[in-house]
């Protein structure tokens, strides 16, 4: 009875999601053909539907793309690699871990994003800039996870396995590892998304090229279809790439 | 017991003199650094930044600007509350609700706001309604989020046992669920602070035309970095305050939940 029930409360719950999502590209699509809506303010959906199936078919993106990718690669790795290593060296001693744990949480509670002008009169309006910020942004929950991963393990599973004479390769391979990795997981999926964010914001303020500074160019060009054609991409791109890693890391958390 | 020793012991049990040290060092590297190896057209020494702090605050428009930008923060901030506060305890409070809509909040709030700029001013123009604007969109997902998921944490006994004593709908808010909201509304408030300082700093720097944008650009295409220095360490330091501030807040008004 109350399985019953249940299940109609979700499908009524459905039938609300679905009717909030038609109800407003009805609005949209009503307010743009039949109301006094500037075309340049909002374009018809019918139009950026045209427009984004036409900027798929010509592959116009891929350059954009490619750009907005690399950075995000090279600053994923610079981060991964500079982030767990540091933490791993702090997490091995809890003094150190005392001593640099409030100062880089303390770094990281500042809006990295005002670094951006300072590394732009560095590195140049190219994607240098953009990589260090976004280096700089994933830095922070990545080295601060790997500390918490390493640095918390349970005392006594160190103690048993020095007690059954662990060496310190297997105490890392066996003890260490398996108890810091989930929490390592965690930070990375968030220096990823962070990383990502940055690296789309900063091409959308100052820069010469990746899919950012593309919708900016397409709103000063004044073509609206267009532009809410490439943010429905870059939305898509952002939102697919943070499922693969949602689901990477929930993937290597089970084995 | 040798001297050195004794001066180890006392940094072990004191962290946070090593801290400062350490804080100390890297501003020393940063001044050796600019002053003897790097090109004074990229970089400036600190103490060359705190010297020209006064100028930075004589340059016409920049204490305006800094000015308008803590209003922005400030409206916008109040307006992510009090909008999140109110979708947050709607959502949260009826179960249809926030089966319904939660996916939807959670979905708006998966995607990169940041590809949106363009348009808020294209809507909004160039002044603080933009920044306000962007600064709530930022701001207002974490609220709603934290707060409808603290409504819903709330043990079903202490529902229960209210309802079992014969209280009212209105006593239930006032004496079960709202003290077990405030310390999930200064969580909230903690994040959708450094939403709203991410959002309103993010269309400051995009608008080159004037504000922080119109300075931070000058100052870089006239190779003038103590005065961008200064005026991202101003700007730091009030990002600072203001996170400071709410998260004293939270762990404030979050103790009781933990005695």
């Amino acid at each position: 009875m109350s399985g019953r029930r249940d299940r109609r409360s979700r499908l009524a719950s459905r039938a609300v999601q679905l009717g909030f999502v038609a109800s407003v590209v009805l609005a949209w699509y009503l307010a743009t053909a039949y109301g006094h809506i500037n075309r340049i303010l909002l374009p018809n959906p019918v139009n950026v539907w045209h427009e984004l199936k036409d900027v798929l078919a010509s592959g116009e993106y891929l350059p954009d793309l490619r750009v907005t990718l690399t950075e995000l690669a090279v600053a994923f790795a610079i981060s991964c690699i500079s982030g767990v290593t540091i933490g791993y060296i702090i997490s091995r001693s809890a003094f150190l871990i005392r001593v640099f744990e409030p100062l880089l949480a303390g770094f990281y509670s500042v809006p990295v994003i005002l670094f951006l002008p300072l590394y732009v009169l560095f590195f140049g309006l190219g994607p240098e800039s953009k990589i260090a910020l976004g280096t700089t942004i994933s830095f922070f929950p990545i080295v601060l996870n790997t500390i918490a991963g390493f640095g918390y393990v349970d005392k006594i599973f160190i103690t048993a396995a020095r007690s059954m004479g662990a060496s310190d390769i297997q105490m890392f391979r066996h003890v260490l590892l398996p108890a810091a990795f989930p929490v390592i997981l965690t930070g990375l999926r968030i220096g990823f998304t962070v990383a990502l964010l940055s690296i789309l914001g900063s091409e959308t303020i100052a820069s010469l090229a990746g899919l950012g500074h593309h919708i900016v160019s397409l709103a000063e060009a004044m073509e609206p279809a267009r532009m809410f054609a490439y943010i429905a991409f870059a939305v898509a791109i952002a939102v697919l790439l943070n499922t693969v890693v949602s689901g990477l890391e929930r993937r290597a958390r089970r084995t | 017991m040798s001297e050195p020793h004794r001066y180890g012991r006392y940094l072990a049990r004191h962290p946070a003199w090593v801290r400062l040290a350490v804080i100390l060092a890297l501003l020393m590297l940063w001044e050796i650094a600019a002053r003897f190896w790097i090109d004074p057209m990229f970089i400036s020494p600190p103490s060359r930044v705190v010297a020209s702090l006064g100028e930075l605050f004589g340059t016409e428009g920049v204490p305006g600007a800094l000015r308008i930008t803590f209003g922005e923060l400030a409206v916008a901030f109040a307006i992510s509350v009090a909008i999140g506060l109110a979708v947050g305890l709607a959502v949260g409070l009826s179960r249809f609700g926030s089966r319904s809509f939660m996916p939807i909040i959670l979905l708006l709030y998966g995607i990169p706001q940041i590809t949106i700029l363009p348009l808020f001013i294209l809507y909004f123009g160039i002044g603080p309604p933009s920044k306000i604007a962007f600064g709530v969109t930022h701001g207002i997902f974490p609220i709603v989020v934290t707060i409808a998921a603290g409504v819903q944490n709330i043990k079903p006994i202490l529902m229960t046992a209210a309802h079992s004593m014969g209280a009212n709908r209105w006593q239930i808010f006032r004496w079960v669920i709202f003290p077990h909201m405030i310390p999930t509304f200064f969580a909230g408030m903690r994040l959708g602070m450094s939403g709203v300082l991410l959002g309103v700093l993010l269309a400051e720097l995009y608008v080159s035309s004037a504000g922080i944008g119109y300075f931070t650009q000058m100052f870089t295409q006239a190779f003038d970095p103590a005065k961008l220095l200064g005026l991202i360490s101003v700007l730091a330091a009030m990002a600072i305050a203001l996170n400071e501030i709410v998260r004293r807040a939270e762990i404030h008004f979050g103790r009781w939940r933990m005695e």
